[in-house]
């Protein structure tokens, strides 16, 4: 027990006398929620469009203004003809026209039904279905809000599904993602490195001719790096709640006994990768290549599992930030409680058990 | 009862024979040598000994205990010092020793005697980094660790490599303290003059042990004539030497140059009148042989 203190101990040494890498290592999480927060965003604000009017009656100018009248759209100018259509998307100013066919009121009242063109910038698939998005709903919107008996009054063509979060809240989706990603990152990454140098050192070497269990060489190291993930954890729910007013709908406490198993499921992929890694140098690729690519690309956190091909929805379950992002939008966004999540808190503690199994059946208690 | 009993260990990394075939015994309160150049088998050794590292097949025992089946005990009563300076070069002299110390369930207070000698000579630097102390001091402080929970038996894998020669001289004197004191101690060296210092010595040759003996009874095994030869034109003196019909070998030595011959009488007039009708002027003397010119012998004798 002297020893294994005396271990956690010496470890606080190594983190606390590497000021370069603590810093990275509490700042990289500051630095990646605000940049993503702010800056990779499906929510679209002020998108610049532009109106081709032909009918020019008070219930196209009551749409117009709908739309105007929101934080999403800004008019950039009225067109004349259809002729500037195509010339205003190649200069890049705008992402959408809205065309009124000749006579809309008119035909409104008479036939029952008129006929808004919306015309979106498809460049961008995800941005153009945002927009499209927006804009059919205030129309829709506007359509209730006439009250009028028929049904099919307005018809709207695009046929585009909601992809995203139902409120268009990019940032709420965000941040539990980041969580989950940095938090898994991190904790992997601080042990896998930090064991790997031992090796790289040569101070394995002596630690393995000594009394001292190499289970407790590991287990020691994960103490004080559970601690700075755990700090990091609430850095990132702190920014969460402050800069981008993410709530914390459910329990504050339940949310963070999750985080707590999630990293630690994070330390244990750390143990695994160390086992495999030779050097520090092998441990921070396997834990930036091997393991950052597919947590960000299969996780949900960019692209929703529902738009994957079926084979990478399947391999997606493996991926415990897929489970994880799950617990923590219920918790977060919907307030849920261990009822709506046990089925992925059970996944992940499943996950943390088969680490540990594998990496303990891996571990060398020899040089080779 | 040996401290150190090794039969027949045989090891290969990829095809490429380390160890071959090594057998041999340590005594407590001895002192034995690892002798051979880089690549010679000997850190493999080290590593199989101090069970780091299993070897293809033989046996061996440490401290009594079986090799693969008691390493754990093993590991418990040996201090092991690897070729490589393998502290933390972040923590203090103190934090160091005093981890070392806490790993083996000891205190630096306990057995501060067995370290006394070497360690009072880093006191001054107790709260430097590790890793900004001189070569000599790191190995002092790496011994200091590995000695701190008195093992029976300590594993010594180049120890006074990158050391100055006090250093040196100061390590080996330590290391015949601990020996007095019953430990057994097994030390691989590349470098010939420290030979002197073991009780016995193992020269070893690509993984082979070519010879086991006392480093007084190796010199004495060497049975020819051996000659210094001094001169200003080294070079020259080699290469005329090579083309000599009556040499057998001929090598350089520190500054001179060591000559035998396949005549069996003292030869010193004849090669002195053979180089001087070369135009080259020498010094030449018989002398005594060393371990390093055994060494060069046997070395010679295996590869042919």
């Amino acid at each position: 027990m002297k020893s294994f203190i005396a271990f956690i101990i010496k470890e606080y040494y190594h983190i606390i006398r590497d000021k370069r890498s603590l810093l990275i290592l509490l700042g990289m999480p500051i630095v990646q929620i605000i940049l993503f927060g702010y800056g990779i965003t499906n929510e679209i604000n002020d998108a610049n469009i532009a109106i081709l009017d032909n009918s020019k009656d008070n219930i196209t100018k009551e749409i117009s203004n709908k739309l105007l009248s929101t934080k999403y759209f800004k008019l950039k100018r009225y067109l004349d003809s259809e002729r500037e259509i195509e010339k205003s998307f190649k200069s890049g100013e705008i992402k959408q026209v809205l065309v009124f066919e000749p006579h809309f009121a008119e035909n409104l009242q008479k036939f029952g039904s008129a006929s808004i063109h919306l015309i979106t910038d498809g460049t961008d698939p995800n941005i153009g279905n945002t927009i499209m998005n927006y804009t059919n709903s205030i129309i829709l919107n506007y359509q209730s809000e006439m009250n009028v008996n028929l049904a099919g009054i307005i018809n709207v063509l695009p046929e585009v599904k909601m992809r995203y979060n139902p409120e268009l809240k990019g940032v709420y989706l965000f941040v539990p993602g980041l969580i989950t990603i940095i938090l898994n990152l991190i904790s992997a990454m601080m042990t896998s490195i930090s064991i790997a140098r031992e090796k790289e050192m040569g101070t394995m070497e002596v630690l393995l001719v000594s009394p001292m269990k190499p289970i407790f060489v590991i287990v020691a190291k994960l103490i004080p790096y559970s601690l700075i993930s755990f700090s990091i954890t609430i850095i990132i729910l702190i920014l969460g709640g402050t800069i981008f007013n993410v709530p914390i709908t459910g329990s504050l406490g339940f949310l963070l006994l999750e985080c707590i198993l999630y990293l630690f499921l994070g330390l244990s992929m750390g143990i695994l990768i160390s086992t495999i890694a030779p050097t520090q140098q092998v441990a921070m690729f396997i834990s930036m290549i091997g393991l950052m690519l597919p947590t960000i690309l299969l996780s949900g956190f960019i692209i929703p599992i529902e738009n994957m091909p079926y084979w990478l929805q399947i391999l997606s379950n493996i991926i415990p930030a897929k489970w994880f992002i799950i617990i923590i939008k219920d918790i977060m966004l919907k307030g849920s409680g261990i009822t709506f999540v046990w089925k992925e808190t059970l996944i992940i503690v499943l996950m943390i058990t088969f680490l540990l199994i594998v990496s303990a059946k891996k571990y060398k208690i020899r040089l080779q | 009862m040996k401290a150190i009993i090794v039969e027949n260990i045989v090891k290969t990394y990829q095809k490429v024979l380390a160890v071959n075939n090594v057998s041999f015994e340590v005594e407590y309160g001895e002192i034995f040598g690892l002798i051979g150049p880089d690549g010679a088998g000997k850190t493999s050794i080290m590593r199989i000994l101090t069970t780091l590292i299993l070897p293809d097949s033989g046996a061996f025992q440490v401290d009594n205990f079986d090799g693969f089946k008691q390493f754990k005990e093993i590991r418990k009563s040996i201090g092991y010092m690897p070729g490589r300076f393998s502290l933390y070069p972040d923590l203090t002299v103190r934090e160091n020793i005093n981890l070392f110390a806490s790993i083996f369930n000891t205190s630096i207070a306990e057995n501060y005697h067995l370290v006394k000698d070497i360690y009072s000579q880093l006191e001054p630097f107790e709260n430097r980094p590790a890793g900004k102390l001189s070569g000599g001091m790191k190995q002092k402080l790496a011994l200091s660790c590995a000695l701190i929970h008195k093992p029976n038996i300590l594993f010594l894998d180049e120890p006074t490599t990158g050391v100055d020669a006090l250093s040196r001289v100061e390590f080996w004197d330590m290391l015949k303290k601990l020996k007095y004191d019953g430990m057994a101690i097994l030390v691989s060296t590349p470098y010939m003059d420290e030979v002197s210092k073991c009780d016995r010595i193992g020269l070893m040759q690509n993984g082979n042990m070519l010879k086991i003996e006392s480093p007084k009874n190796i010199e004495e095994d060497f049975r020819r004539n051996l000659y210094a030869i001094k001169t200003e034109q080294t070079y020259l003196v080699l290469e005329t030497l090579k083309s000599y019909k009556y040499t057998d070998t001929v090598f350089a030595f520190g500054e001179s140059i060591h000559y035998t011959d396949k005549r069996i009488e003292d030869v010193s007039v004849s090669i002195f009148d053979y180089l001087y009708k070369n135009h080259l002027n020498i010094e030449i003397k018989q002398i005594r042989a060393n371990v390093e010119d055994c060494f060069m012998d046997l070395m010679r004798n295996s590869n042919e």
